[in-house]
């Protein structure tokens, strides 16, 4: 077991946001988390990169309790990778800069091979000739695809990403998808909360269906989605189908 | 741009020859006011009962002749305490700045500290903070009492710095929250983070107000002739002493704003251009 969250609870004041979530993730595994708008995709994956201290409960990765007090944030982070919906790329650094700020600065790489790795990365996700550029130059799928390298070059154990096609152009979606489909084939552990049902069928190995801050059902994706066991989740996917968007 | 020897049609060839017509009435409107104005202004003033004592007494060539070489050896003073005290305050100002965001109950001390400071230092007039320095410490009478000039730099020094010190940490309130979490989720550190995402960010947008602050400073430098020594304003008045003409204030006067012109370009440049950089959505 790579990740295991275990009855975590968040509040935001008096609303109760993750409500005794319990969720495990296994080594290569792939999780679409799926739900509303405010149901706890988000917060849970802030929680286990440790942006939001949890209320209650307890997330284990690799076997060790990273919500106990004495652990060094700043070490756990260094093993979990996390994408944001709007990217976050930092507007005053070149798109090479971006990349390689972590492992010179964290790891403490020297920065020649640093900026090698980082070519090897963009020339991979056809960005080479965008190292140089600042992120307000790029497309939102090129900044999103920077995003997601910038995460990788830190070897990772753990991939989170945050919607990270919601802020897309419909046909700069497929571009970032199709990157997430090949760290799949290369066994990167990913956990993505998205509202790409399609997508989440396509490349997840278990989609766990987020309500009112728990996780009301989970499985695999043609189950999940196509034959749902809880009447919210049946609720909630007619909504999307309403929408036109599965 | 599909075509490269597009002609335009004759629409707009009208259109063209109609905004070229409207931009040479736009300029020759305002020569035509600027001249009337510029007019109504020089009859005003030399028409003026008074004019011929006032000319007499604040624009005497000859007096202002002999008193420009001694104001230029002072404006020289002037000039140096700008670079080193503008160097030095913006120094204060970030690290006050920087102190007033730490977070955790160890700094507690360091952050109350530095808030009394930004709140009793803006308040202050810069006139006392002078006369407490340039001739409070010195009655101290401890050993080692740097001159009156250092003091006087240094008053100034501790004013400004309580201005920027705030210009800076609205800069570095301003940057959004969801970069920090970026760089805190790459593993860098508070410290890290601070000066490789947040700081680079933060000065870039307070850049023109942080020069607008130098601007003022550099014309504040002149209070260190309260303290005693020679500057420009000194050397002036000295000379107004001397021949009961007020001459030499208006050439100091003149050399302040000359010095001055070049850093409000600057400043001018550096808002337009962050303005422009806005505006290309950065």
């Amino acid at each position: 077991m790579l990740l295991s969250c275990t009855d975590v609870r968040k509040t935001f004041g008096s609303a109760v946001v993750l409500d005794g979530l319990s969720l495990d993730v296994d080594e290569h595994e792939v999780v679409a988390l799926i739900g509303a708008s405010g149901s706890g995709k988000s917060t849970l994956l802030r929680c286990v990169n440790l942006l939001e201290q949890i209320d209650d409960g307890q997330v284990r990765l690799d076997d060790e309790d990273i919500t106990d007090p004495r652990v060094d944030p700043d070490l756990v982070r260094r093993k979990i990778g996390l994408v944001f919906q709007s990217y976050n790329l930092f507007p005053h650094m070149t798109v090479l800069d971006n990349i390689t700020l972590a492992p010179v600065r964290v790891h403490r790489r020297p920065a020649a091979q640093a900026r090698e790795q980082a070519m090897e990365w963009l020339t991979r996700v056809g960005l080479a000739d965008k190292a140089g550029s600042y992120p307000d130059r790029l497309s939102g799928g090129q900044q999103q695809r920077v995003a997601i390298v910038r995460a990788l070059v830190n070897s990772p154990r753990l991939l989170l990403l945050d919607e990270v096609t919601s802020a897309l152009d419909p046909e700069l979606v497929g571009e970032v998808l199709t990157m997430i489909r090949e760290l799949k084939s290369e066994g990167m552990t990913m956990v993505l909360a998205t509202h790409e049902m399609g997508f989440a069928r396509q490349v997840a190995d278990r989609v766990a269906f987020l309500d009112n801050g728990r996780v009301l059902e989970q499985g695999p994706p043609a189950q999940v989605l196509g034959d749902p066991v809880e009447a919210r989740t049946r609720q909630f996917l007619a909504r999307i189908i309403e929408a036109g968007r599965l | 741009m599909t075509d490269p020897v597009h002609r335009p049609s004759a629409l707009h060839q009208e259109r063209i020859v109609y905004r070229r017509r409207q931009a040479i009435r736009s300029v020759l409107l305002a020569a035509l006011s600027t001249a009337v104005v510029g007019t109504v202004l020089g009859v005003l003033i030399t028409g003026a009962p008074g004019w011929d004592r006032v000319r007499r007494s604040f624009l005497d060539p000859a007096i202002g002749d002999r008193f420009l070489p001694d104001t230029l050896s002072g404006l020289w003073l002037n000039i140096r305490m700008l670079v080193v005290c503008a160097f030095c305050a913006l120094a204060l100002g970030l690290l006050v700045a920087v102190l007033r965001t730490l977070r955790g109950p160890v700094f507690f001390p360091v952050r109350a500290l530095a808030t009394v400071y930004t709140y009793s230092f803006r308040g202050l007039p810069l006139i006392i903070v002078i006369y407490v320095y340039a001739f409070g410490i010195p009655g101290l009478r401890l050993q080692g009492t740097p001159n009156v000039t250092v003091l006087g730099g240094a008053a100034i020094v501790v004013t400004y710095g309580a201005y920027l010190a705030e210009v800076f940490r609205a800069g570095i309130e301003s940057v959004h929250p969801s970069q920090i979490a970026a760089a805190r989720s790459l593993g860098l550190g508070y410290r890290q983070a601070m000066r490789f995402v947040v700081l680079p960010q933060a000065v870039r947008r307070v850049a023109p107000p942080l020069l607008n602050d130098t601007v003022a400073l550099q014309k504040d430098v002149g209070l260190i002739s309260l303290a005693g020594p020679i500057d420009a304003i000194r050397a002036a008045q000295i000379g107004v002493a001397q021949t009961a003409n007020f001459t030499p204030y208006i050439v100091a006067g003149v050399l302040f704003v000359l010095l001055a012109l070049p850093l409000i370009g600057i400043t001018d440049w550096v808002t337009l251009r962050a303005a422009r950089r806005q505006n290309a959505g950065a």
